[in-house]
């Protein structure tokens, strides 16, 4: 299988890079994705090029298919047939000529249209069909203004992969990460496909462990521009940024409680690194553990009834879980030289986390009801794991050629992605929420 | 959108680039940081593209203005421009070769009330950030003992970490690990 992989590997990496710059010229894009492996099964599915045009617009309508197409070959989960020799490009489900889909062998085919309305809007429209039954499994009508047609476009990808697959989707969704560049550290988030990046905030000093709230409105990070590390929760939309910690020591590892009302943070203004909870509004301060030990890198289960941590209490560091209204931490990890950095599975169902075996670190994926213990990544310097909105991908920071570059790994193990910056350094990943 | 801004893509350039292996054996000083925010009240910063956004994230710049003027703690002929204490492999002991520094540093701030120190903890690369963040914390609270001993008030120093943040990446060697392990001093209002 490996050396299958290996193989196809400068296939995959040269359709993908022919297919990103046919897409996307024009954007600043950042991120580069690499894909291996994929679903033994997959579904074949054609995506039309989009008819219909923008009046007055660079972009073109052709952009929404190629986006829907990446995405669904991006999961592992479709084969996104070419349909560069098709002559038809039906636009409608009645235009569709059944045989020549069928001929490509193709299941499901997607086929839609961008129009321009008055006042500067755009209509998007797209079915979904079953070729073999040559009936609709899907349709929608979005009415868009024009900076929005990329999102629509891994909309129309979730819907189909949702209906597809019978699990949700993640595309219209975004990823936020760290880029140090020339001495400089941003903050980005860009979409779940790498692509659209924006600055959240750059400085000349380091910035690290960025968090989204629940609802996707505002990212909590550390910042040590003020020669040490403070927690600032800055919202997307308007820039303004709250001081939430500011304390003497540090502050740091803030992680939003599941329905966006506190924080658990870390903090040493007494001494050692102990876990605190805080309102989201900075009010509120509460010690949660009290340890002599360094005590970090909470995150709360989804039922925020638990917050799981890591700590050097029993010598090396392991992970340890504690009441989030206080109480006795109990030991929760045994095995490997050491784990960190705990992160759950949106279900609850699955803790991932960071495994160090004899220096080598590591993602591992341990399933809380039988114990049992995958590893998801090969490399030696691999950190801050987080799960996508679905559960089903693990994106993770990773190290290529000395430099930070950021991975994903479907929680099975089988498809891995890698997304790169050409001339950055990327790390500290956090997979947002769903957009609505 | 600025054509001017198109990143040319090289995909694989990473996988094939040359591993950026050297590792300096002077440690990076830590610069003085100033800090303008940006938020929506002032002017604001233009996107690189000028295009309005898909999600509308708003930036924020913070940029440091480096500048100080002639002080005895910058003067490179005086012991107080030393600013680096080392430490050897997972241990926060302060070595006897860094005493002449910090009571250089205690005078000042015995003489200097209104003085504040920022102790800055540092580890090699290996680990989780976070967690490197609290293992720094161990060794500037080793120096602050140090600083308290001959007699520095607790209110003139604050103990912080920057982890593995600014310390040299990619270390090939002990060497590298080894200088990366340590305390700088800085000054408040540097």
């Amino acid at each position: 299988m490996n050396k299958l992989l290996n193989k196809l590997r400068p296939v995959l990496l040269f359709i993908i890079s022919l297919f990103m710059s046919l897409a996307i010229s024009p954007a600043n894009a950042a991120l580069e994705i690499e894909i291996s492996g994929g679903s033994a099964q997959q579904i074949p599915i054609a995506v039309v090029p989009f008819g219909g045009s923008i009046v007055g617009q660079s972009s073109s309508a052709a952009q929404v298919g190629n986006i829907i197409g990446a995405d669904l070959r991006r999961s592992g989960l479709f084969r996104v047939l070419e349909t560069g020799g098709v002559v038809n490009r039906p636009t409608d489900i009645n235009q569709v000529k059944y045989a020549e889909w069928a001929a490509l062998q193709a299941q499901a085919l997607v086929v839609g249209r961008v129009e321009s309305l008055a006042g500067n809007r755009l209509k998007v429209s797209f079915k979904l069909v079953d070729v073999l039954k040559q009936t609709q499994l899907a349709g929608m009508e979005y009415n868009i203004a024009p900076n929005q047609l990329r999102m629509t476009a891994h909309k129309i990808a979730d819907v189909i992969y949702q209906k597809l697959t019978g699990e949700a989707g993640i595309f219209a969704s975004r990823i936020a990460y760290i880029n140090k560049s020339k001495g400089r550290y941003t903050l980005q988030v860009a979409d779940a496909d790498g692509e659209n990046p924006q600055t959240v905030v750059s400085s000349n000093e380091p910035i690290i462990s960025p968090a989204w709230s629940p609802d996707g409105s505002k990212i909590a990070y550390v910042s040590f521009e003020k020669k040490k590390p403070i927690i600032f929760v800055q919202s997307l939309m308007t820039g303004q940024r709250l001081t939430l910690a500011n304390f003497k020591g540090n502050n740091s590892a803030p992680a939003w409680s599941p329905d966006g009302t506190k924080l658990a943070i870390v903090l040493t203004h007494a001494a050692n690194s102990q876990v605190y909870i805080i309102n989201a509004n900075g009010t509120g301060l509460k010690q949660l553990t009290k340890s002599s030990a360094i005590d970090t890198e909470p995150t709360w289960s989804p039922d925020a009834k638990w917050i799981y941590f890591s700590s050097d209490r029993g010598g090396r560091p392991q992970i340890y879980k504690v009441s989030s209204i206080g109480g006795e931490a109990q030991r929760v990890t045994f095995e490997g030289t050491g784990n960190l950095s705990p992160r759950f599975s949106p279900d609850g169902k699955l803790l991932a986390m960071i495994r160090n075996d004899g220096g080598k670190y590591r993602v591992a994926l341990q399933d809380l009801s039988s114990g049992q213990v995958q590893l998801l990544s090969d490399g030696g310097q691999d950190e801050s794991p987080s799960f996508a909105p679905n559960g089903r991908v693990l994106l993770y920071a990773t190290r290529v050629g000395g430099r930070g570059a950021l991975a994903a790994v479907s929680s099975d193990g089988r498809v891995k992605q890698r997304l790169s910056e050409s001339g950055g350094d990327v790390r500290e990943p956090a997979w947002g929420p769903l957009l609505n | 959108m600025n054509k001017g801004m198109f990143n040319k893509k090289l995909i694989g350039s990473l996988m094939l680039a040359v591993l950026l292996s050297a590792c300096k054996s002077t440690p990076m000083v830590d610069k003085p940081a100033g800090v303008e925010d940006k938020s929506p009240s002032s002017s604001s910063v233009a996107q690189a593209d000028g295009s309005a956004d898909t999600s509308g994230v708003k930036e924020v710049v913070i940029d440091s203005n480096a500048n100080n003027s002639n002080n005895p703690l910058n003067d490179p002929n005086n012991i107080l421009s030393k600013r680096n204490i080392y430490f050897d492999f997972d241990s926060d002991a302060v070595k006897a070769e860094f005493r002449p520094l910090i009571e250089a540093h205690a005078k000042y701030l015995v003489a200097n009330n209104n003085a504040k120190l920022i102790l800055q903890g540092n580890t090699d690369e290996r680990g989780t950030r976070e967690y490197n963040l609290s293992l720094g914390q161990r060794r500037s609270v080793a120096v602050k003992k140090s600083f308290n001993l001959l007699g520095v008030q607790d209110k003139q120093i604050e103990t912080v970490s920057f982890g593995e943040e600014k310390v040299t990446p990619n270390c090939a060697d002990e060497n590298c690990h080894q200088a990366n392990r340590r305390v700088d001093i800085a000054y408040a209002n540097e």
